[in-house]
């Protein structure tokens, strides 16, 4: 799925597009940087309620190419030309992490699949 | 006639033309003949000539001369078959042979070669050297082996070339008896705005001395976890290096305390002691160490309560 397809199935915005208009293969979301870090691949889209630098870091280091706010997070200007700078693609929504999600997988865009139980102390 | 393998034909219609074409003008007869032949002497009967024929499973024999490998002719099934009619097997081949022979000389072209195998229709020409001596014998089969083994051969020279100016893309081009490139930051505490400069700036720096995009990610994924353990965990920050070489990349982060009271226990996944202000930038949840070292192909971590703390971690560089 490519960003204006994104943005059309959940009547959203394009905030900065990403400088390779990529076709992501997987969603994640998380507000947690570390699951999205672990977990993480390319071609990845990220949707995630978390604004700070730290999610476009995130978002860099893990070469995912789309980041995807929900929940009527406009950012501020600060991360929009870092995310720019890092040619990442910034999508908003305005719906809950929960409906963004299932408008995009109903569209047919998949998830990363059954994970492996990893114990927590 | 009829040509229903007329390389010359097929190369004009669905042969890449001009690769072929300009082949077969820089290829000499003697790269691509048979040099093993095998030969009969012009005093052996037809007889013989039949059994050589049966035995070896072949179609025609050139009759040189014993002293010298001097061509004297060409021996078919043809002529055997006319030898057969007038039952005369038991006369000297010299009868029989053809002596009129199409030949090819082992120094042109092979697209002279060709030309005269498409206007005879003949199945193989004789080769001889400039002093009319035998030196082998050249099909189609031949030639088209040939070109193949010559496109092969020009194949793999540009896949070397292009294997070549692959391993430049990693140290190859430096020289020296041991390579390495060091990048130093200075990280600072509880700065979640600036934090991550570090690894950003080492993935950049492996993206452009050429490592592959999954070595860059991974050590960069590594790289950030220990960097944001830096900025919630010490007093005063601390520092990452960044050891390059050819084969591995080490990547040390070190700082001056508080240092970790149980390292055993800060290595299991979910163990966090991280302040809300850290929950809150999306990290404390306790899988920084387990992720870093799920992207390292080693991970240590020494530490002294009150005194630091230090993770080393090394990548392997894969042979590109």
């Amino acid at each position: 799925m490519r960003v204006n397809e994104i943005a059309a199935v959940i009547d959203g915005e394009v905030l900065v597009s990403p400088a390779v208009d990529i076709e992501v293969e997987y969603a994640f979301a998380a507000d947690l940087m570390s699951d999205i870090l672990a977990f993480a691949k390319p071609q990845m889209l990220m949707l995630t309620g978390l604004i700070n630098p730290q999610t476009i870091r995130t978002a860099e280091m893990s070469d995912i190419p789309l980041i995807l706010f929900v929940r009527g997070k406009r950012p501020p200007e600060l991360l929009l030309n870092m995310a720019q700078a890092a040619g990442i693609g910034i999508l908003l929504s305005v719906y809950s992490m929960y409906e963004t999600s299932g408008l995009l997988y109903q569209a047919g865009l998949s998830g990363i699949g059954k994970l492996t139980v990893i114990q927590q102390q | 006639m009829s040509q229903n393998f007329s390389l010359f034909a097929r190369m004009n219609k669905d042969l890449p033309l001009s690769i072929l074409h300009e082949l077969t003008y820089e290829i000499q007869v003697s790269e691509v003949m048979s040099p093993q032949v095998s030969t009969l002497p012009p005093t052996i009967s037809m007889r013989d000539v039949k059994n050589v024929m049966r035995s070896q499973r072949i179609s025609g024999v050139p009759i040189v001369s014993t002293e010298q490998q001097k061509l004297l002719g060409l021996v078919s099934v043809e002529d055997l078959i006319r030898a057969l009619e007038q039952n005369k097997l038991d006369a000297a081949v010299t009868e029989f042979m053809a002596t009129n022979l199409i030949t090819a000389l082992d120094e042109e072209p092979v697209v002279e070669a060709l030309k005269r195998l498409e206007s005879t229709g003949f199945g193989r020409l004789v080769v001889v050297d400039k002093m009319g001596n035998l030196a082998g014998i050249l099909t189609k089969g031949d030639i088209m082996a040939g070109l193949l083994r010559t496109l092969e051969k020009a194949y793999l020279q540009v896949e070397q070339l292009q294997q070549d100016e692959q391993s430049h893309h990693f140290f190859a081009a430096l020289n020296s008896d041991e390579t390495s490139l060091t990048l130093r930051y200075r990280v600072q505490a509880g700065d979640f705005v600036k934090g991550g400069q570090a690894s950003s700036n080492i993935k950049k720096a492996l993206q452009h001395i050429g490592a592959t995009p999954q070595l860059a990610r991974r050590v960069a994924i590594a790289t950030y976890e220990i960097e944001i353990n830096l900025i919630i965990h010490t007093d005063d920050g601390g520092y990452i290096v960044a050891e390059v070489r050819p084969t591995q990349i080490k990547v040390v982060a070190h700082d001056d305390g508080p240092g970790i009271a149980d390292v055993a226990l800060a290595r299991q996944p979910g163990y966090s002691t991280a302040s809300s202000k850290a929950r809150e930038m999306g990290f404390g949840a306790g899988m920084g160490l387990v992720n870093a070292e799920r992207c390292a192909d080693t991970l240590h971590v020494w530490s002294a309560w009150s005194i630091g703390t230090r993770v080393e971690m090394t990548f392997d560089v894969a042979v590109q």
